[in-house]
């Protein structure tokens, strides 16, 4: 029989405390790992959510460096150049939607409540959410910059700096999937978790520097998108690629990742379990 | 573990959303080894019940606990031998039948080797081989269904919830799960079913619990219930519309109460006390009064009447007083 074989479930204290807690974090990694399977699996089978996240970004790298490429002026360096980071950033933030629709989506269907009467590891919905749609950005973010390197695109900040770019523009993907994590538990359906996405993304997006210079903008936007964290991502990602002065957006890029993580992530969590 | 062989224990157990109270002092006992059904309308608190059960729900008061197992305080190792087929089929459309149960068995913490066998075994169980490989997203309404329960039994539970696990079927699929469950049940396994239809709790349930506004109003065996709803009824079907005044008369002489007479399909019913031993003189009497029928028969009251019996109205009118301030879904 396939019960005897399964694994004495954590919570028996006969194994120990210790024991318990290994085998236990055990659970955790090893049910994410499927969920975050199952999710890159339904990605993989959904032809719309595969255009969505892979030829929509490439088509906004090509129309933004040739339509408005000669319309705005970035200074010393070209705009291709210039937008890049700024799009690797808006694309990453675009995918974090997902984590909520997802999220929405389950709720919405009843698979929550399967997965509620197993022994999994609670956490695991949610953290295989997030896992699966950061290996969907960071193939996202690097089959972009190959896209951008067809047409010019170069790092001219050095080898390092230029490494980090897509860990930095992913890690700031996975603190605003957490937002819409948060909005994906609480609203649990998923027409409503993809409009509100599009209703934060969009403003905050354009109202920073990634399309265009913070200079340039009037007078009473400017501080706002000075102190948009999408500004700070787009300026550290974009001196890391290009040089420059880099260490205060850096710390500040990461302050705001630790930020938005240490308050959504647990509001996500605390969302998804009053589910019932 | 329980020692007096009870799988499932419910005690005193309420459960309110704000001020809606959607379980009030809910009992009940399964054996182990029996299938019970939770009767009841849409809205009766029957789903409440059941995520109570499968750990879904927190019990506002009360005590209840499924092989030993307190819902609250053993959650966990309760999860480890229950199975739930829940309301809405809770499959993965983009993956194909074998994936769906192999994920299920990885997420049992069951080991590849053994998830995938399982799966196997689940698959060609529930006649889904042909179609293992297939996105589930194209299988129908019967097979979706039975993929969903193939899904609750992939850990071999003990104990199996089913909450309305035929509705929205077509006849055909409904027997075929059916058989099914019952298959399940020779094979040991303890089920509670929800269901709205009572010629399904009649058929598949050893013991029934009525449930209405959240409370057990009645439960029995099907007979049991039925011996409530009163006595049997004697049904005559003349073959002439003519024939039917004649036939009431003759039936009078066998009754207290008037026969109720349906000229539609030409029939005459009387409630007896002792149907069977009546039926014989019935013929004789008709006979000799010259009535000529197509049809004579000896009804058992149907659940339906059980329902009318212990509430005052049809299951299907206190289903629609109800709609619109249902609580949980069921």
């Amino acid at each position: 029989m396939a019960t005897n074989e399964r694994t004495t479930s954590p919570g028996t204290f006969s194994d120990g405390l210790v024991a318990g807690i290994v085998t236990e974090a055990r659970y955790v990694v090893g049910d994410s790992v499927v969920m975050a399977w199952r999710n890159l699996l339904k990605y993989r089978r959904s032809p719309e959510l595969l255009l969505f996240s892979t030829v929509s970004p490439v088509m906004f790298v090509l129309l933004f460096v040739y339509v408005f490429g000669g319309a705005i002026s970035t200074g010393p360096i070209s705009y291709t150049d210039f937008i890049l980071v700024g799009i690797l950033v808006q694309t990453t933030l675009f995918g974090s939607t997902q984590t909520g629709i997802g999220l929405a989506e389950d709720l919405q269907k009843g698979m929550v409540d399967r997965y509620r009467s197993m022994p999994m590891a609670r956490s695991a919905v949610l953290a295989g959410r997030i896992l699966a749609d950061t290996i969907r950005n960071v193939f996202v973010v690097y089959l972009m910059i190959g896209v951008g390197m067809a047409i010019g695109f170069r790092f001219h900040g050095g080898f390092w700096p230029g490494f980090w770019v897509p860990f930095l523009v992913v890690g700031f993907g996975i603190a605003f999937s957490w937002v819409a994590a948060v909005i994906g538990a609480s609203v649990r359906n998923v027409e409503t978790a993809n409009s509100v996405g599009f209703v934060y993304i969009f403003p905050l997006t354009f109202m920073s520097s990634a399309f265009v210079p913070v200079e340039t903008m009037p007078d009473w936007l400017r501080p706002i998108a000075e102190h948009n964290p999408i500004t700070r991502a787009v300026d550290a990602g974009r001196a890391m690629a290009q040089g420059g002065p880099l260490v205060d957006d850096v710390l500040l890029t990461m302050a705001w990742i630790a930020g938005i993580t240490l308050v959504c992530a647990p509001w996500a969590i605390w969302q998804y379990r009053r589910v019932s | 573990m329980s020692a007096n062989g009870e799988a499932i224990a419910v005690h005193d157990v309420c459960k309110s959303f704000g001020s809606v109270h959607a379980l009030i002092d809910v009992d009940l006992e399964v054996q182990r080894g029996t299938v019970t059904g939770l009767l009841g309308p849409n809205g009766a608190g029957k789903t409440t019940l059941v995520k109570i059960l499968t750990t879904l729900l927190k019990p506002t008061s009360g005590r209840a606990s499924v092989l030993g197992f307190d819902v609250q305080r053993q959650a966990r190792q309760l999860r480890n031998v229950i199975g739930l087929a829940g309301q809405s089929t809770a499959i993965d459309e983009l993956l194909t039948g074998r994936e769906n149960l192999e994920m299920v068995g990885r997420l049992y913490h069951l080991g590849g080797k053994v998830a995938k066998h399982r799966a196997d075994e689940l698959l060609d169980r529930f006649s889904l081989v042909e179609s293992a490989d297939r996105q589930s997203k194209e299988y129908s309404g019967g097979m979706r269904r039975r993929l969903d329960l193939a899904a609750s039994l992939v850990s071999t539970p003990q104990v199996l919830f089913l909450d309305e696990p035929t509705s929205g079927l077509d006849p055909r699929s409904r027997l075929d799960l059916w058989a099914v469950i019952m298959e399940l049940v020779r094979e040991g396994t303890t089920v509670l079913l929800t269901t709205q239809y009572l010629e399904e709790a009649d058929r598949l349930a050893d013991q029934i619990a009525v449930i209405d506004h959240g409370a057990v109003i009645a439960r029995g065996t099907a007979s049991e219930l039925k011996k409530r709803a009163g006595s049997e009824f004697i049904m005559v079907r003349v073959l002439e519309k003519g024939m039917l005044p004649q036939a009431a008369n003759v039936l009078l002489r066998f009754s207290e109460e008037e026969p109720q007479l349906d000229e539609h399909e030409n029939t005459a019913t009387i409630s007896v006390a002792n149907g069977s031993s009546l039926l014989v003189e019935v013929v004789r009497a008709l006979d000799a009064e010259n009535v000529v029928i197509s049809d004579l028969g000896l009804r058992q009251p149907t659940l339906d009447d059980v329902f009318l019996a212990l509430t005052g109205r049809t299951a299907e009118d206190a289903a629609t007083s109800r709609e619109g301030e249902s609580v949980d879904g069921d």
